[in-house]
């Protein structure tokens, strides 16, 4: 069955797949990683120059700006000002206006502030940036994220570096059903089957991090990653059969022998 | 002069222009952004700022994140 590609913001992305490049053993493994998962986008954060140790390599050594998007974050930032000032530094580091907007309401969770997603998407929206708010699973915020302007909505499967996997599906179902933008699922996928799932639902992308980066094999379960997202995306346009209480033969049950 | 560098008291000889400021601190300003009292400085702009007493720059690359 033909299939259309993930297109945000009138931008095609080849892969399903976004990637984050926290949390890895070494650059080189995560570079790795990346080739292996096939992504055209990875995540990044903003961050203070370190000026007391200035002897590391930089992150952008192993990126290759040619072949993946960046999508800087907001990472750690608990108000709408705090995101919005963040973004605008993301935007002058890495030149480009797309941002994964984060604005965090709890510290364990690391559930979102709706409130100040929302008005924060407002304002950078209006400043010209192509806004990918991270979300809560909740149809009403997401299209209240829409209607601020965002390019796409990424509700979370679970809290982040949970692997609990997709802990609602059935919301996931209703808000990629709301949506006329891109539905990316980020963060709580733990292991492939996770990432197909969310693909099954219907959502349009995934987005990970911590369930490559923290595999005891990162370059293999990025392997992984790449096709589970294929595999879930072809079950999930080829439409899968409805579920039945009881069995239905899959043989004929004319011609058995001895009958 | 003392100017707050990345939420940290720091000593400069006198005022200097963001450019200035960065090469002293042997950066590259290709790969960092800056801020200056809360306002993005945009890379053209780094020779023409002005950075005086009290000042407060940030300065941020990107490092790994999700």
């Amino acid at each position: 069955m033909p299939d259309t590609s993930l297109t945000i913001a009138g931008r095609t992305f080849r892969s399903r797949l976004i990637v984050g490049t926290g949390k890895y053993a070494s650059f080189p493994v995560m570079a790795e990683a990346h080739a292996a998962s096939g992504a055209e986008m990875v995540t990044v954060a903003v961050r203070r120059v370190n000026l007391s140790d200035r002897a590391r390599e930089s992150l952008l050594d192993y990126i290759d700006t040619s072949r993946y998007a960046l999508l800087p974050n907001t990472a750690g930032c608990y108000t709408a000002d705090d995101a919005v000032r963040a973004a605008r530094l993301g935007r002058e580091a890495g030149l480009s206006n797309w941002v994964k907007l984060e604005v965090i309401g709890d510290e364990r969770t690391l559930y979102p502030d709706n409130e100040a997603l929302v008005e924060a998407t407002h304002v950078l929206v209006k400043e010209g940036f192509v806004v990918l708010p991270y979300t809560n699973d909740d149809p009403v915020v997401c299209r209240k994220l829409e209607d601020a302007g965002a390019a796409a909505v990424m509700p979370l499967g679970a809290p982040i570096g949970s692997g609990l996997g997709i802990q609602n599906p059935n919301n996931i179902r209703i808000i990629k059903e709301f949506a006329s933008v891109p539905v990316i699922v980020d963060a709580g996928v733990g292991t492939a089957s996770d990432a197909a799932v969310a693909m099954e639902l219907g959502a349009d992308g995934v987005l990970m991090n911590t369930a490559i980066a923290g595999a005891d094999d990162p370059v293999a379960m990025a392997t992984a990653m790449k096709l589970a997202v294929e595999a879930g995306r072809l079950a999930y346009v080829s439409g899968r059969i409805p579920r039945k209480r009881y069995a239905t033969a899959s043989s004929p049950l004319e011609g058995v022998v001895g009958t | 002069m003392t100017i707050q560098l990345n939420g940290e008291a720091f000593e400069t000889s006198g005022p200097l222009s963001v450019s200035r400021l960065l090469a002293t601190l042997d950066i590259d300003p290709r790969r960092v952004a800056v801020e200056h009292n809360r306002l993005v400085v945009r890379k053209a702009a780094y020779d023409s700022t002005l950075v005086g007493a009290g000042d407060e720059i940030e300065v941020v690359n990107f490092v790994g994140g999700g």
